[in-house]
């Protein structure tokens, strides 16, 4: 099995006028092509900076971050975006999907960047779309549509320039617990037929369930790593 | 990609359309008023060189009485030194070319109930060639006229309009300050000369006449000027250094002592003229370009305005894949667009003014299309150059601080 993601000490600071913050210090961590990992802990231990980080939205203050086996450290911004546009998806808690443009164009919208053609951007979008399930909402307004059906076009967003990763940072943080099961069913399905490799971040223990491996981050250091249904909880 | 890039630009502003008016309408103006002030600029220049060229081509005038500024003067002021010997001379030592005596007064013209007062002009036979103006009706002078210094007319447009009701004026007996004269043609229609005198307003008598019966005092044996057109314009200097040399000899004057004629290069005059309004041009496009500038800075000012609204919205982009080359490219285009659509109206606006204006209040306009195409580009160039600190802000934002800006 080969790693997609490889972490060596990765150390994050935020400087701050209060001064240097350490949120993570010293993460090594590897996850390999078709994982489906959770991550949990506490507020504040530094969960969303690490996905930021993954998503290369981010840059580590210390320690190597190998994506695919390159060291994204030493690669040019360009790089970096050609990574997000291309190996990475992205979901986010608040689904960040552009207001004004039609689920159709925001679905499309990556394949935008990769430079594919109009007509096939479409076509894309509209498949991914019902795969979905929201195949008859494509011209439709994010603003009309519930939070549950907004997370389930973020997902084909990220889903449509067929990425080896997909990152999810509290996809389910704002839904209630029954839309969140669905949206987990969809992530679940993705991962097991697709292959794709999946990193979440939730505090729910119920979601985190959907996945192979937990990861518990505390402080800004590893207190767990294993298989979920092993982990018994953290000492304090 | 750019297509898709210009459709977005174009929703962006759609979903702005008020800020995008307001913001467009800064350039339209400052467009506009490039278009039209350099219109009225050139219009004027085209008048005064139209003007200057209709006096005839590659003329010279001497001037009697010392002209040290170089400009043209009537001659009335001094005392007049120029006579018909010098003309003579002058005819001498160019046969070919054309050269007349002027000399002016004003005079009190009566026909039956009418009278009229205007200007008349002394002049020989080559007078009308000179000045390339044409007898409508009638004939001109012949050389017995000048000789025998008959009492003969010609008469200018408004004249014949002033002194005539309807019936013909060829073969009719005007008095001219009192001393009966024959009307022996009519001028074509000529419009207003340099200096904004009606030029149709005016009468024209052989030279030998006026000087016997018409102007007092010195006139009687001076003229005022005289008119000489060379060749070519290639010829006129040295014509003008030959009649020189030639006046200085003949009016006796010492090595070091200074000319009491001047001699005027009317080509030279046409030049100065065409640089001076050429200057007026430019200073108006620039005093315009002023405002064109401000909108510029409007421009910037609302797009620095837009990518820190936008901000979120370029960290998704970012974080979809879009490089920082494609977020330049982005808010790069829509500044582009809104100037361009800024542009072109104002464009057309400035030109539609410019026409307007040149109808309605007489002022000469000339629409060209270097002033529109200036503009044109100018106005790309002015989106190009404010929107590009907006659109480089944009696109060095880092993803995760332009996904975090609330
Ligand atoms: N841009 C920043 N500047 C300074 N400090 C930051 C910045 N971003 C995050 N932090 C700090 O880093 C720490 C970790 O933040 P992070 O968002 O990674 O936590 P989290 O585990 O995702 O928490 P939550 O579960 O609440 O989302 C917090 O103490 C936070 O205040
Ligand atoms: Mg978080």
């Amino acid at each position: 099995m080969s790693a997609v993601i490889q972490l060596d000490a990765l150390s994050k600071d935020y400087f701050t006028d209060a001064g240097a913050v350490s949120v993570l210090k010293g993460v090594s961590l590897t996850i390999s092509r078709g994982e489906f990992v959770a991550i949990m802990g506490p507020s504040g231990s530094g969960k969303s900076t690490l996905m930021n980080i993954l998503g290369c939205l981010d840059i580590p203050s210390g320690g190597a971050y190998r994506l695919d086996g390159t060291d994204i450290g030493t690669l040019p911004e360009s790089e970096l975006a050609r990574l997000r546009g291309q190996v990475i998806g992205f979901v986010f808690q608040g689904f960040n999907l552009l207001p004004r443009m039609s689920l159709g164009n925001n679905v499309a919208l990556p394949l935008v960047y990769q430079h594919v053609g109009k007509s096939e951007r479409l076509t894309r979008a509209a498949d991914m779309l019902s795969r979905v399930g929201l195949g008859h909402l494509v011209d439709s307004l994010p603003t009309r549509i519930s939070g549950g059906q907004q997370q389930r076009v973020a997902i084909a967003r990220a889903l449509v320039t067929r990425p080896s990763l997909i990152l999810a940072d509290e996809p389910t943080g704002n839904l209630d617990s029954h839309t969140g099961r669905e949206i987990m069913e969809l992530f679940q399905r993705i991962n097991r037929e697709q292959g794709i490799t999946l990193v979440l971040v939730t505090h729910d223990m119920s979601v985190a369930r959907y996945a192979q491996r937990l990861v518990y981050l505390k402080d800004g250091v590893l207190a767990y790593d294993g298989p979920v249904a092993e982990f018994q909880g953290v000492t304090a | 990609m750019i297509a898709t890039l210009l459709g977005e630009a174009w929703q962006a502003m759609l979903a702005n359309r008020l800020r995008t008016f307001l913001t467009a309408l800064g350039i339209t103006i400052g467009v506009a008023a490039v278009v039209l002030m350099v219109a009225i600029g050139q219009g004027t220049q085209q008048k005064v060189i139209g003007t200057i060229n209709s006096m005839g081509a590659n003329l010279l005038i001497v001037n009697s009485a010392s002209a040290r500024s170089g400009g043209v003067r009537s001659g009335m002021g001094g005392m007049p030194t120029l006579t018909l010997g010098d003309v003579a001379a002058i005819h001498e030592l160019a046969p070919t070319l054309y050269a007349s005596p002027i000399s002016t007064g004003f005079v009190q013209l009566v026909y039956g109930p009418n009278n009229w007062n205007t200007s008349a002009l002394g002049v020989n036979t080559e007078y009308l060639e000179l000045r390339d103006w044409r007898v409508e009706r009638g004939r001109s002078f012949s050389e017995s006229d000048i000789s025998s210094a008959t009492r003969v007319v010609i008469l200018g447009q408004k004249v014949v309009e002033n002194l005539f009701d309807s019936e013909d004026p060829i073969g009719q007996v005007i008095r001219v300050k009192g001393q009966p004269f024959t009307v022996i043609g009519v001028l074509s229609q000529k419009g207003q000369s340099m200096d904004g005198r009606d030029q149709d307003d005016s009468i024209i008598v052989p030279v030998t006449t006026a000087q016997r019966q018409l102007l007092g005092g010195p006139f009687r044996t001076a003229v005022g000027m005289i008119m000489v057109q060379a060749e070519s314009s290639a010829s006129l200097n040295s014509l003008e250094r030959q009649i020189t040399e030639l006046l200085r000899q003949r009016h006796h004057i010492r090595e070091k002592a200074e000319n009491d004629f001047g001699v005027t290069n009317m080509t030279s005059v046409a030049e100065t003229a065409s640089e001076v309004t050429g200057m007026l041009s430019l200073l108006l496009g620039a005093i315009a370009s002023i405002s064109l500038f401000v909108g510029g800075i409007g421009i910037m000012n609302i797009m620095l305005v837009s990518v820190t609204e936008r901000t979120r919205e370029i960290g998704i982009r970012m974080a979809i894949g879009a490089d920082r080359r494609t977020i330049l490219t982005q808010f790069l285009l829509e500044s582009i667009i809104i100037t361009v659509t800024g542009g072109v109206i104002g464009i057309l606006l400035g030109a539609g003014l410019a026409t307007a204006i040149g109808k309605l209040a007489e002022i000469p306009v000339h629409v060209t299309a270097q002033p529109i195409l200036l503009a044109f580009g100018v106005s790309v160039a002015v989106g190009v150059f404010f929107g590009l600190y907006p659109a480089r802000k944009a696109s060095r934002l880092r993803p995760i601080e332009a996904l975090r800006f609330q």
